[in-house]
């Protein structure tokens, strides 16, 4: 069902599946999923950085690959699932937060969830990331703190597990 | 033990209060910290008075508050683990708040400057002293025994007779108690919180995404605002036209406001680059931002702008010049002005016989552009203000700061006006400036209803408060047998040079000038990490690795000659340093980093030391090439900041120190054409990346029992000085120029 003002198709409505459950949500559809995740869903851990998937801050699953939400319209996601990072483990439980509280990597954190997608993301793909896989992979996110080395460990030590 | 009673001879500054359904509540002023601390010209006036509270509640929980807003610098953690040291609690059984802003209670709550731990090092352990001593006197009456028979252990009070009572069972008691006179601080050898590594406080919320950043905030019916600003420093808005930005769905108004009503006076924190503010507000962020792009707005030249300062230096009328500024244009600027007369920051000797007498004269110019913050948050804040009160909520450093003008701009008491600080997604300085605030306050008021104004990436990275642009010619003299009888450092920038003319090689050197020069700009700029001397160790750190050279010394063996000149037959007056500590450093890291012993010959190395606030720091960068290009790939660190509070986290902080000193030194730039900035998001700023970090950086701690200082800001500044020398070592000539990296192609190394 679309809304329509003046002329112009404003709001349409979704259904989407975000961390195993079905949301509905009545946007415009160029709207990113970001957006959609921090202003009508109440999931606020995914961050905004730039706004041109060129920090990785907004970074989620889509189907279990890291995408960056800030240039995901909302109309592009389709029956895929999204999984944000109060998905990946409410508690707290999933091997790369444990790993990230383990070497306790974080300075200011506002990059870390985004991090952290991407991290589980890359570990699904690749159990056993060289340094090089994970430079590669993670290069994508940037931690204005400087907290790459400790990242780069608790990756390695999440592969662990 | 350290006894202690300084700080509540001059005041009551104790009081305890019993919390309704029981436990203490403990509140503590902090006001004799400031005596000791060195350098308070530069602090603000409102540091007067810092307070702390402890709460212990009758489940034997403690939670402590933590006064000071969090960036990253881990004082939620390191500032309660002060507190629970003397204390005497089981930090299992702590936890944390963030206090409110409320500078009668908790002070100046100012997150900046390497100043948290360092200002709160006494105060907070003679709060949790205080307590623990409360307690025991409240046991001591109840039990019927001795004070000094009743001890405690995390948390647990006892006495021989085998009587034991956990601290929420007395907490009550306790606090109608005298506040004791006389504490008895623990000496550092009976640590048992302080000194050991412990995890972020926050940890946890942060994995877990929880909301607890600024742009987090939420409150429903909140609207959304953003700014569109002038295009160009130097511009200003002349009209608008927002029928087409009205039509856009969820869009609620657009309307332009003044910041800062003409002649409104300004305090030291108010910078604000742009006056008029063209607004756009709607129901949600991407209805905004969508909406934003139908503004039609015109520009024009703002023309020479007065701004009127209070505060520190009295008031005073600024002019902001006008001119839309091009970089290139300012580095020919900048040349002329250092051949001119400047003012003289320090003399020693007589340097112009000095020179004219010197076998050798080495004189190089150092440059160094404007710097974004780049806080991965942006700008933002909520607000809500009403005729009665304003309610304000988000990251900054400084409340108490910008709270007086909150006052004036919306003609409300200090009671009146509440702001909460969130978790801040980085500072770097950035956040000491509080316009965001006032913008949002005013929109809110606006509007009516409560508003979260944002800053887009674009928005933050192109309104300034940028690291200034810098550049000092450095002078050398050397006598015939190579000794250094000459220095002179001419320093100058957009809009004020980076001169600490005090500091190190002053002092060590019979012969000294320093001189600062400035030129007035309508970029805005502010603190940057680590102020000035994130550009003087640069400098100065390479020119000194230049004159060793020429004198025929290793780079540290040659500092370290200074050094004991500077401590054992010192030059002049007010050397900000201490020598041995300066020296310290650079012995600990010589050892650690097996400068000069055999098995480094894969790496080009260099080395750099520099001190600032309060502390001492020292580094060996490793460079080596890869794809063609020079990459740091090893880092060893040497600090000395006294007591390490938290380790774990102190070595976190070196290293991200480390990895920002590389990314600046290697990429970071800000320039401008006609005023434009160009570059206005991390596609065209180029940010250092996780594949360009060093493979390891070795942190080491110089180990004393001197009460700790800052951490926050002097590991940087040496960075750049470090990755400079190692990248001479690599190309085979001197890098002048910040950033290095788009050099590195121009020139293949030279035998």
């Amino acid at each position: 069902m679309s809304i329509h003002y003046q002329n112009t198709t404003i709001v349409t409505a979704f259904s989407l599946k975000i961390n195993g459950k079905i949301k509905k949500v009545d946007v415009d559809p160029s709207t990113p999923v970001l957006w959609v995740l921090r202003d009508h869903l109440d999931l606020r851990g995914t961050k905004f950085g730039c706004g041109v998937a060129a920090c990785g801050a907004c970074t989620v699953h889509l189907d279990g690959n890291a995408v960056r939400s800030c240039q995901l319209p909302v109309s592009a996601v389709g029956k895929s699932a999204v999984t944000t990072i109060e998905g990946l483990s409410e508690k707290g439980e999933h091997p790369v937060q444990k790993a990230w509280l383990e070497h306790d990597v974080a300075q200011c954190g506002y990059c870390q969830s985004g991090q952290i997608m991407s991290a589980a993301a890359l570990l699904k793909a690749n159990p056993n990331p060289s340094d090089q896989d994970i430079e590669a992979h993670m290069s994508g996110n940037i931690c204005r703190c400087g907290t790459y080395l400790r990242i780069k460990e608790a990756v390695k030590s999440a592969a662990k597990k | 033990m350290d006894n202690s009673k300084t700080t509540y001879n001059r005041r009551s500054f104790l009081k305890a209060s019993a919390l309704s359904g029981g436990g203490m509540l403990l509140t503590v002023s902090w006001l004799s910290s400031f005596k000791s601390a060195d350098k308070m010209q530069e602090l603000p006036e409102q540091w007067a008075t810092l307070n702390g509270y402890i709460h212990i509640l009758p489940d034997n929980k403690v939670k402590l508050i933590c006064p000071n807003p969090e960036f990253g610098q881990n004082v939620m953690t390191s500032l309660p683990m002060m507190l629970a040291e003397e204390l005497d609690v089981d930090w299992k059984n702590v936890t944390v708040e963030m206090g409110p802003h409320d500078n009668a209670k908790l002070g100046a709550q100012f997150t900046g400057g390497s100043n948290s731990v360092r200002m709160y090092w006494k105060p907070l352990r003679e709060a949790g002293a205080a307590a623990r001593q409360m307690l025991r006197e409240a046991t001591a009456q109840t039990w019927n025994v001795p004070v000094n028979e009743v001890t405690t252990k995390a948390g647990v009070l006892s006495h021989s007779s085998g009587k034991s009572a956990k601290y929420g069972d007395m907490a009550s008691k306790a606090a109608v108690v005298p506040v004791p006179k006389d504490l008895k601080l623990k000496s550092p050898k009976d640590f048992t919180i302080v000194r050991k590594p412990t995890k972020n406080v926050e940890g946890h919320k942060i994995v877990t995404g929880k909301p607890l950043f600024g742009l987090d905030y939420h409150m429903d019916g909140m609207l959304i605002a953003m700014i569109q600003h002038p295009p160009a420093f130097g511009m200003k808005l002349k009209s608008f036209d927002a029928v087409q930005t009205l039509k856009m769905p969820g869009i609620k108004d657009v309307f332009s406001i003044k910041l800062y009503e003409d002649g409104f006076e300004q305090g030291g924190f108010d910078t604000r680059t742009f006056n008029e503010l063209l607004v756009v507000v709607g129901k949600t962020t991407w209805e905004v931002m969508n909406a934003r792009k139908k503004l039609i707005a015109n520009w024009e030249p703002a023309g020479d702008v007065k701004d009127t300062m209070s505060g520190r230096g009295g008031k005073r009328e600024v002019i902001v010049p006008s001119e839309l500024e091009t970089t290139s244009k300012q580095l020919e600027k900048m040349q002329e002005y250092a051949k001119k007369p400047a003012q003289q920051l320090r003399k020693d000797g007589d340097p112009e016989t000095a020179f004219k007498n010197a076998a050798q004269v080495i004189e190089r110019t150092y440059n160094a552009p404007f710097l974004a913050h780049n806080c991965m948050e942006p700008m933002n804040f909520f607000a809500h203000v009403t005729d009665e009160k304003a309610v304000l909520a988000g990251p900054l450093q400084a409340p108490g700061w910008t709270e007086p003008t909150l006052m004036k701009l919306l003609n409300l008491p200090a009671d009146k006006i509440e702001i909460q600080m969130t978790r801040m997604g980085g500072g770097f300085g950035r956040r000491a400036y509080g316009h965001y605030l006032s913008e949002a306050a005013l929109i809110s008021r606006k509007v009516k209803a409560p508003v979260k104004l944002m800053y887009t990436r674009e928005d933050d990275m192109t309104y300034g408060i940028y690291r200034p642009m810098y550049t000092a010619t450095y002078r050398a003299a050397l006598d015939a047998d190579k000794n250094l009888i000459a220095f002179h450092v001419k320093g100058g920038g957009i809009p004020e040079h980076a001169i600490h003319a005090n500091r190190f090689p002053a002092g060590a050197v019979d012969n000294y000038l320093a001189e600062g020069w400035q030129i007035a700009s309508n970029i805005t700029i502010g603190a940057f990490r680590a102020p000035r001397s994130n550009f003087n160790a640069a400098a100065e750190q390479s020119f000194l690795d230049e004159v060793a050279e020429a004198a025929g010394k290793d780079p540290i063996e040659f500092r370290l000659e200074l050094l004991k000149k500077a401590k054992e037959n010192p030059v002049g007056k007010n050397n900000e340093y201490d020598a041995d500590r300066y020296a310290g450093v650079l012995k600990l890291l010589r050892e650690k980093s097996n400068w000069g012993k055999p098995g480094n010959e894969k790496y080009n190395r260099g080395v750099a030391a520099y001190f600032c606030h309060n502390s001492y720091a020292a580094h060996v960068v490793d460079i080596v090439t890869r794809d063609g290009e020079p990459y740091v790939e090893r880092v060893f660190s040497a600090m000395d900041c006294g007591i390490v509070v938290n380790p774990d986290a102190a070595t976190n902080m070196v290293q991200g120190a480390v990895v920002d000193g590389i990314g600046n030194a290697f990429y970071g730039q800000l320039t401008h054409k006609d005023g434009v900035a160009q570059q206005n998001n991390f596609s065209n700023y180029r940010m250092i990346r996780i594949n360009e970090a060093p493979k390891s950086i070795e942190v080491h701690f110089v180990e004393n029992d001197l009460d700790p200082t800052g951490l926050g800001e002097p590991p940087f500044p040496p960075v750049f000085g470090a990755v400079a020398n190692a990248l001479y070592k690599n190309k085979g000539r001197r890098f002048y120029n910040q950033p290095f990296q788009p050099d590195f192609k121009n020139s293949p190394r030279e035998s």
